[in-house]
């Protein structure tokens, strides 16, 4: 074996470590002992909105940039495969296959977390969520007043994921399955990403982009280029959630679902991919089953508290408790989270 | 050891721009006229400065003479108010700090400016990385990647191999000196500009950096703004003394040493 992939299988053997083996493998078999509903609502669900928040994540961890405009992104996807594809609305639905459906939604996803970059580049810290925030609020409300191209305020419905070599993926474990696979790669992907060159070269733009300039670099180009990496990632979560829900409106895309996407991905935690889908998978729980101890409308008061109470404790969120936890156990080594 | 280092990876595998070839005739830098105000202070007025292929330059200058601000004008960290910039006979006064650096041109800051999050080697690899190119590349550096190869040279050149691992923040401010010097060494400069290098070194320290400076390969040529004397008259052919924004004198290191206005104006307000 040459010495760069020996070294290459060392790496992927210190990051896929026990924690990752044991993680993989719980995951792997959770659908065989879980209902349809804790598989599908649950497990599915978790890893598509935790697939949203890692886009998010690569950005404000690595980059600082925190983007409110990541749901946009994953929105644009899912729209694009309502009307791309099919859909029961009666309204579009140009009924491509599912095979071109996919790489155009994703790439126009990509294409379109490009610009955003390319105009919130310029700008740092506050300014960069205001600017990311007006996207978001003027995509929001564009897909509500137009109905050319996104059908208004109903949006649409009746969208289906395709039966690929006769496995229907709508059925749940298929289906769960199929989230899982595009959530690990989207995870290893990002984590093999951050010692990569690129990687590297944006987290010193995060810590000191001046000092970048004064080394050859272009933070901009940088900065714009993590937006499109980040635009591949939302793509196909939006794909997902569209397929999830069956159905995209304007509501999809609302500011508070925005809001819910910083929150589980600061609630993870930003320091680590895993940490999006620890947040999402919380959410996920409280979302679904607060219900049943609170009245709705007290929903969004529960995820404040818990959102203040766990970012009190630990401003890492709970990747942050977990490495405490880690290093308290085995005090001798840094933990780097799972 | 430190005079070849610098070579050993260069050529054959890096494609070089036509803007890098040394010429070794025309100037290395060249200011005309270069003026810079914030709003009603002229920092630098109408400065014109020539440093030739491998000429050591030292510049003096009491507190907020303008010193600082005529490295930022010519590395481009902020645009000038009038005048123009060459660097190896081209205009690059509207170009971006990344671009003149690409050229061949490096500095560093008098507060040190680097990677907090980064290894020690991350943060050399980057230095090495912006001027090699591949700058975008997702994947991992191979182990006989030219930019890696180089930054492990340049860890031992600053004697940081052994916190190679090490997270820049944990380093005591003398190894950040170190390294805010060994990032600007990176491949083959044509110029380098070193605002305060010696800034809280301990004696011993500073006999390195000095050993560094003088070790440099002869055909890079460099600034140093230095308030210590010694450092600054060892290293130096020329030494410029800046005052108020303009350049008041200029000579033999001897000659300034001994000159009665600059005595006056500097050495009697400083002790280096
Ligand atoms: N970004 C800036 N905005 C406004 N004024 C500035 C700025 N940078 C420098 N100045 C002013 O320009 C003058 C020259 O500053 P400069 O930093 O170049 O001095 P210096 O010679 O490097 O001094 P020192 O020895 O203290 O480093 C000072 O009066 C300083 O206050
Ligand atoms: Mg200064």
């Amino acid at each position: 074996m040459s010495d760069a992939s020996s070294k290459l299988m060392d790496q992927l053997h210190t990051q896929v470590g026990v924690k990752h083996a044991a993680l993989g493998i719980t995951l792997l078999i959770y659908p065989l002992v879980a209902s349809d509903f804790f598989t599908f609502q649950i497990g599915g669900y978790s890893l598509i909105l935790g697939t949203i928040a890692l886009s998010l994540m690569m950005l404000v961890g690595y980059g600082g940039i925190v983007s409110l405009a990541q749901l946009s992104v994953a929105g644009l996807a899912g729209y694009l495969v309502a009307i791309l594809g099919e859909n029961t609305s009666g309204v579009h639905g140009f009924g491509w296959p599912w095979w071109v459906v996919v790489p155009t939604a994703i790439a126009a996803a990509t294409f379109f977390s490009g610009i955003i970059g390319a105009v919130a580049a310029r700008t740092d810290g506050i300014y960069t969520i205001m600017i990311t925030l007006a996207i978001s609020v003027v995509f929001f409300y564009f897909t509500r007043q137009n109905y050319e191209i996104f059908n208004g305020f109903t949006g649409f419905s009746g969208i289906k994921p395709p039966v690929i070599f006769g496995v229907d993926l709508i059925a749940p474990v298929p289906f769960y399955y199929l989230c899982l696979a595009v959530a690990a790669s989207c995870y290893f992907a990002v984590l093999y990403g951050k010692r990569s060159t690129f990687g590297l070269a944006f987290q010193g733009v995060r810590d000191n982009a001046r000092r970048m300039e004064a080394l050859g670099f272009s933070p901009f180009l940088h900065r714009v280029f993590a937006h499109v990496l980040a635009g591949v990632v939302a793509g196909m979560a939006g794909v997902l959630l569209v397929w999830f829900g069956g159905r995209i409106s304007p509501g999809t895309v609302g500011i508070n679902v925005t809001i819910d996407i910083l929150v589980i991905a600061v609630v993870g935690g930003i320091i680590h991919p895993i940490g999006p889908f620890v947040g999402a998978l919380v959410f996920v729980l409280l979302e679904t089953f607060a219900i049943d101890f609170i009245v709705p409308e007290r929903f969004n008061t529960l995820i404040g508290l818990v959102f203040l109470t766990i970012i009190f404790f630990s401003p890492n969120g709970l990747v942050g408790i977990w490495d405490r936890i880690c290093e308290s156990i085995t005090p001798n080594k840094k933990g780097e989270g799972v | 050891m430190f005079g070849t280092f610098m070579l050993q990876h260069a050529d054959k595998t890096v494609r070089r721009p036509h803007y890098a070839v040394r010429g070794g005739l025309g100037p290395v830098l060249e200011l005309r006229g270069v003026s810079k105000a914030f709003g009603s202070l002229v920092a630098l007025a109408e400065i014109d400065l020539k440093i030739m292929p491998g000429e050591r330059c030292a510049i003096l200058g009491a507190n907020g003479a303008g010193k600082t601000t005529l490295f930022n004008a010519i590395s481009g960290d902020f645009p000038i108010s009038s005048g123009e910039v060459r660097l190896l006979g081209q205009d690059v006064t509207s170009l971006p700090t990344h671009d003149r650096v690409r050229r061949g041109l490096r500095r560093t800051y008098q507060i040190s400016q680097l990677f907090g999050g980064l290894s020690v080697r991350e943060n050399m690899y980057l230095a090495c990385r912006g001027i090699l190119g591949r700058r975008f590349s997702v994947l991992h550096p191979k182990a006989s990647d030219v930019a890696l190869k180089a930054s492990e040279d340049l860890l031992h050149a600053v004697k940081l191999y052994d916190q190679g691992d090490a997270l820049v923040a944990t380093l005591s401010h003398g190894q950040q000196r170190q390294l805010e010097i060994g990032l600007a060494l990176a491949h083959n400069p044509n110029l380098i500009l070193f605002d305060e290098p010696a800034a809280g070194l301990s004696p011993a320290e500073r006999g390195d950096l000095i050993a560094i400076l003088q070790s440099l390969p002869k055909q890079i040529a460099f600034v140093l703004i230095e308030h210590d004397m010694d450092v600054a008259l060892r290293v130096a052919d020329r030494v410029i003394m800046m005052h108020n924004g303009e350049i008041f004198k200029e000579g033999l290191p001897e000659d300034i040493e001994k000159d009665a206005a600059v005595q006056e104006l500097y050495l009697g307000t400083h002790h280096g």
